[in-house]
């Protein structure tokens, strides 16, 4: 559903994103590891067409995000770094822009609208102002519009940061309930997260990609287990060359 | 062709949906527009004596309007891009499928709406000019409408200017600077003093551009045909050069 070719990004000095390569199918969750640092948000940025590549392209479901923005953006629910939101809006204000920018109908929005309240569990909270919301509002606020369209990919930079336990194992629970017919890549800097949601992990490093296996195939790289591997992974390239 | 006019359009409404909510949800639109009325007010009746001349003319009520547009334009669109920016809504809004031109218009659109609006709430002094005596409600009809065309010009530079920066207050320090110069080019203090400097021939090709000077024939109730294409033309370059910023800063993500 999601191919990415050699995406390629530098600001200035050095590349940010060194031609990355991977491909996402239906049912697929993966969790895109790596520092802070390492090009995961950059990467993701240039997959929804907020940031253009050097070189290299993305396709959605064959849709070019280069040559056929638009229709490639249809099929993208994405969750940004941060979860940032007009703060002067309601969820369903905020939730009603995004449908209007989708070029949705009236009756479709309303009806896309409740489901994703539902999904997201925002009712209580869907007709205040978002500027009010507690973070873990605000991050389900967020999510609540990548799923407006129901898109087959999704791009989540970071859901889990900033969130308590408690929290946190509602988004896990969420994305699981998703997971299935979509494809999802999930970035993140903790490793506990990618073992118990992902069946797929991608470690980034220094804008490359070093990894890309199951965690379990990744824990079993080293003794200590995941944690372990993982910088010995990331730790390997540190040296200098 | 229709296809791609038609996402334009989406794009069109949805910007002037937000901006619009955004204006009248925050005290700001209702406070532009009291301040607007109550500045024009001052200068009308306390500096023009628009009472004290007699005549059944609005000339004077208009003749400020480039001097207060060049403030207030640039307060109605300086967080029109700049607030996307800074609080990184900008970059949800452009991974939306949504055309970024009918955005720029969009939201050019709604600020050029709270102007109309401004300038409609200004009937007080239209009724009490003809309440002074017959006047020429078609010429002022036309002042009317040239000096909003006129204010979507100054809206324009304003907008394009929010798209270079992330704080609302640069864009509006940068934006009444702009227009300042783009206005104060066809003044007589500096168009005489260019003329001094430069020749005549300078100060002439530099009044040409000032909105000042376009605005002289309108305000007196007289159209004139290359004032409105000044106006329209500007403010579309000015569309154009904020399409093509938010574009290259996707490519230099900045
Ligand atoms: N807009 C930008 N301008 C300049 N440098 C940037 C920009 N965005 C990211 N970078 C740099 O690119 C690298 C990768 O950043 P990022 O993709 O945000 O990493 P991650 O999301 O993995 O933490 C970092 O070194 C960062 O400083
Ligand atoms: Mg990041």
């Amino acid at each position: 559903m999601l191919n990415v070719e050699s995406l390629t990004k530098s600001f200035g000095a050095g590349a940010a994103v060194d031609s990355v390569s991977f491909t996402l199918g239906q049912g697929e969750v993966v969790g895109f590891l790596g520092q802070n640092g390492a090009g995961k948000s950059t990467t993701m940025r240039m997959i929804c067409g907020v940031l253009d590549p050097d070189a290299g392209d993305a396709q959605l479901q064959g849709r070019s995000i280069l040559t056929d923005r638009l229709e490639a953006q249809r099929l993208i629910g994405y969750l940004p770094e941060g979860a940032p939101l007009y703060h002067d809006m309601t969820p369903v204000e905020f939730l009603h822009f995004l449908g209007a920018c989708h070029g949705l109908g009236r009756a479709t929005l309303r009806a896309a609208t409740d489901r994703v309240i539902a999904d997201a569990r925002i009712g209580d909270v869907a007709r205040r102002r978002i500027a009010g919301l507690s973070k873990g509002y605000r991050r389900r606020v967020a999510l609540a519009g990548a799923l407006l369209t129901d898109p087959p990919v999704l791009l989540l930079d970071e859901p889990m940061d900033g969130l308590d336990p408690v929290q946190k194992q509602a988004m896990r629970a969420l994305i699981a309930r998703m997971a299935g017919d979509k494809a999802i890549l999930i970035s993140t800097h903790t490793l506990d997260e990618v073992a118990t949601m992902c069946s797929r992990a991608i470690i980034l490093d220094h804008g490359r990609i070093v990894a890309d296996l199951a965690p379990e195939a990744l824990a079993r790289q080293h003794e200590l287990g995941l944690e372990a591997a993982f910088v010995e992974l990331v730790s390997a390239r540190r040296r200098p060359s | 062709m229709k296809r791609s006019l038609q996402r334009v359009l989406i794009g069109v409404k949805a910007g002037w949906q937000r901006e619009i909510r955004a204006y009248f949800a925050t005290p700001l639109a209702y406070l532009f527009l009291a301040i607007f009325l109550f500045t024009l007010s001052i200068f009308t009746w306390d500096v023009s004596g628009f009472f004290d001349s007699g005549a059944a003319d609005l000339a004077p009520f208009f003749s400020w309007h480039p001097w207060l547009y060049l403030l207030f334009m640039p307060a109605l669109a300086m967080r029109l891009w700049s607030e996307e920016s800074q609080s990184g809504t900008r970059e949800l809004l452009l991974s939306l499928p949504v055309s970024l031109t009918g955005l720029v218009i969009g939201k050019l659109l709604a600020a050029w709406t709270v102007a109309a609006i401004a300038l409609i709430l200004t009937f007080p002094w239209w009724i009490s000019v003809n309440y002074l005596g017959p006047a020429d409600n078609t010429a002022i009809a036309l002042s009317y409408a040239m000096s909003w065309i006129m204010a979507g010009a100054y809206l324009s530079l304003g907008a394009m200017v929010s798209a270079l920066t992330t704080s609302a207050v640069i864009a509006f320090v940068v934006g009444v600077v702009s227009a300042f110069l783009l206005t104060a080019a066809g003044w007589p203090v500096v168009s005489t003093s260019i003329r001094g400097l430069l020749g005549p021939a300078a100060a002439d090709t530099l009044a040409a551009f000032s909105l000042l000077t376009h605005f002289e024939t309108a305000q007196r109730g007289i159209l004139d045909l290359s004032s409105l294409f000044y106006f329209l033309s500007l403010s579309v370059l000015m569309v154009s050069l904020n399409i093509l910023l938010i574009q290259y800063r996707r490519r230099s993500g900045q």
